[in-house]
């Protein structure tokens, strides 16, 4: 099967700054893809690759198994939501949706009634007749949700598209981003700094950091099993292990990841484990997290709300199942 | 020092007033803002109002004013005989041309101008910034009339343009425009395009500048928006970049069309004998004494300004402020 989108080697250097630096990638048609990463990490150029604002310095990219460097972001059939919307500030919301079909040459009134319908997909019709200036955040975001799917893109590139958004709507927006890239099947490419954003939504999610793509996998996979430590600690706030420690609990001299979610804690008292102080807790609502120094090694535990704890200071133990453990490639 | 310790410290929560005239000035200013803006406003708000528009318009009474053809002196009483003398067809002639030419020049200076400003605007950062704006403005520090003389000398017959031209073999481009009716003439510098090509240079900077400023707050990312959805550059520029940047052309437009039908100076120099508004102002307030219809003359400029902004305004120039 043809991917949705290849990179081949693919670089971009701006100067000596390598943005993007031998990449290979393959996204599935249909797929819901979350680009993952640090500012500065590359997602962003990787998307503007794709969408044709940046040329490759090296490499070839293919869209659906053509080749697109060198085709302009016009001649793509590849469209953005951006970061901050980009909305015509001197169109009424309708004609920003029509827009694309309007350069098209599609017919006023059939372009009009294809604008209404992408408005109420996203759901807000009767919106048309405002400026995107009398539109708040949130439907801002939609309207250029509406004048990017109203093109029947075959990939749809998403910039950040939910980080100016408070965080209730943002939560809304990622069940209709889903159940709507689920109901059109168009392949989703997903450019988000927040690994909860794209491990909730993404089928499959890459992780970037300097320019280079550090692991891709279903979010199960990156969550659970990260191969390098960089992984483990951005996605998610993992405790990453360094060798003498996990030697000492599975045998084994390498680095590795314990979720915070897995450690429990029992009173110094109780038995044997990993030897502790309790530093600092955090409340979080629903989960209390514990900052925890052991023999100078900052771990942090977060356990549910309600839990029983210890004063702050105090000596506690830690116990983990073996199983949660997790080794990383990465070597030692 | 601990938290504790600046907790305790005996540093009052409200500080003292710094005392004196200008304390108490500047707790009076901050209590009463619309006090200082007045105190600031009023003195530019009379030399506007007073001397400015008010002179304005005491020159605008003259032109109901008419003149004794005898005695040359001004009849101070109410009449449209000076109006009527100017739409004799002498007159309409001079107005016609000015405005023509002023539209000629305003369309030359806004095609020139996007481009340079587009670039400034879009791709131009640090010293090449600095550059912009150091070539534009540079023009306008030297003295206008040197450069009005200067480009004399560049389009007169024995100038450099004709020498250049000659040794690109395109002399023959140059006479056959010259022999052209209107526009052309014995040389660049006693014919109209002369004329045309030195309100364009000297126009330049007040179209460029605003463009600029207009195109410089078009968010990049609309640009790419366009091109995104589907646009080629041609379609971005009508239906993004034109659009947003026309409050900047007209303001642009504003200066150059104005500059232009009030100019005396270059169509002295630089041209036919024909006369423009400016000159026909010039001649009739001083050599013929006859301020009534020089006034009269200087209505003709507001009056088609005044025209021009409604137009602008309908045709939704502003709609993008």
């Amino acid at each position: 099967m043809t991917s949705a989108v290849s990179f081949k080697k693919v670089s971009r250097h701006f100067g000596s700054v390598r943005a993007v630096d031998a990449v290979d990638l393959e996204i599935a048609p249909g797929e819901f893809f979350a680009m993952l990463g640090p500012s500065g990490s590359g997602k962003t150029t990787c998307l503007r690759l794709i969408a044709g604002f940046e040329q490759p310095t090296a490499g070839s990219i293919s869209i659906f198994g053509e080749r697109a460097e060198g085709v302009p972001p016009y001649r793509r059939n590849v469209n953005t939501v951006f970061q901050d919307y980009a909305l015509f500030p001197h169109f009424n919301v309708l004609d920003n949706v029509a827009y694309g079909l309007m350069v098209k040459g599609v017919g006023k009134a059939e372009r009009l009634k294809a604008a209404e319908e992408a408005l109420s997909l996203v759901r807000l019709p009767d919106y048309g007749a405002r400026r995107p200036g009398q539109l708040s955040g949130g439907q801002r975001q939609r309207v250029a949700l509406a004048r990017a799917l109203v093109n029947q893109p075959k990939v749809l590139l998403l910039d950040e598209p939910l980080g100016a958004l408070d965080l209730k709507l943002r939560e809304n927006m990622q069940e209709e981003l889903k159940s709507l890239q689920k109901a059109l099947g168009i392949t989703f490419i997903f450019v988000t700094h927040d690994q909860g954003e794209a491990l909730s939504m993404a089928d499959r999610v890459a992780v970037f950091n300097d320019g280079r793509i550090m692991q891709v996998g279903t979010p199960e996979d990156i969550y659970q099993r990260p191969n390098t430590r960089f992984v483990a600690d951005f996605v998610g706030s993992s405790n990453v292990l360094p060798p003498d420690f996990v030697q000492r609990y599975s045998g084994q001299r390498r680095w590795g990841s314990l979720r915070p979610e897995s450690i429990r804690i029992a009173s110094a008292s109780s038995g044997d484990g990993v030897a502790a102080r309790l530093v600092g807790t955090n409340y979080l609502g629903a989960t209390t997290r514990l900052a925890l120094d052991a023999e100078g090694l900052r771990l942090h535990a977060v356990v549910p709300a309600g839990t029983a704890l210890p004063a702050e200071g105090e000596a506690v133990v830690l116990t983990f199942n073996r199983d949660s453990l997790h080794l990383m490639d990465e070597p030692a | 020092m601990t938290i504790a310790a600046v907790q305790s410290s005996p540093t009052p929560a409200i500080l003292p007033g710094s005392g004196g005239m200008r304390g108490a000035l500047s707790d009076l200013f901050w209590r009463r803002p619309k006090f200082l803006l007045t105190l600031m406003l009023a003195p530019p708000l009379l030399w506007l109002g007073i001397v400015y528009i008010g002179s304005l318009f005491a020159l605008l009474a003259q032109s109901f004013f008419s003149i004794d053809e005898f005695s040359g002196l001004i009849n101070r009483q109410f009449t449209l005989k000076t109006y009527g003398d100017l739409f004799q067809a002498a007159n309409l002639d001079i107005i016609l041309r000015t405005v023509t030419m002023a539209a000629l020049v305003t369309l030359a200076s806004a095609i020139i101008a996007f481009p340079i400003a587009y670039y400034a605007a879009r791709y131009a950062r640090g010293r090449w910034k600095a550059l912009f704006y150091l070539g534009v403005m540079l023009p306008l520090w030297s003295s206008y009339l040197v450069k009005i003389y200067a480009w004399k000398l560049i389009l007169a017959k024995e100038g450099i343009l004709t020498w250049l031209l000659a040794k690109l073999n395109l002399l023959w481009l140059l006479d056959g425009w010259l022999s052209l009716p209107i526009v052309g003439g014995n040389s660049l510098s006693v014919s109209f395009t002369g004329t045309f090509i030195v309100f364009v240079y000297v126009w330049l900077p007040f179209m460029i500048l605003p463009v600029q400023a207009a195109l410089e707050r078009v968010p990049g990312n609309l640009v790419e928006a366009s091109s995104d959805l589907g646009a080629s550059p041609g379609q971005t520029f009508r239906n993004v970049l034109f659009p947003l940047a026309l409050p900047g052309i007209v303001a642009g437009s504003i200066f150059t069309f104005s500059l232009t039908l009030g100019d005396y100076i270059i169509p002295q120099i630089i041209g036919t004998s024909r006369l423009f508004i400016g000159q026909a102002v010039y001649s009739q307030q001083g050599t013929a004494g006859n301020i009534p219809l020089a006034a009269a003359f200087t209505v003709v400029p507001i009056v088609i300004m005044g025209f021009y902004l409604w137009g602008a305004k309908r045709m939704g120039a502003f709609d993008a402020l």
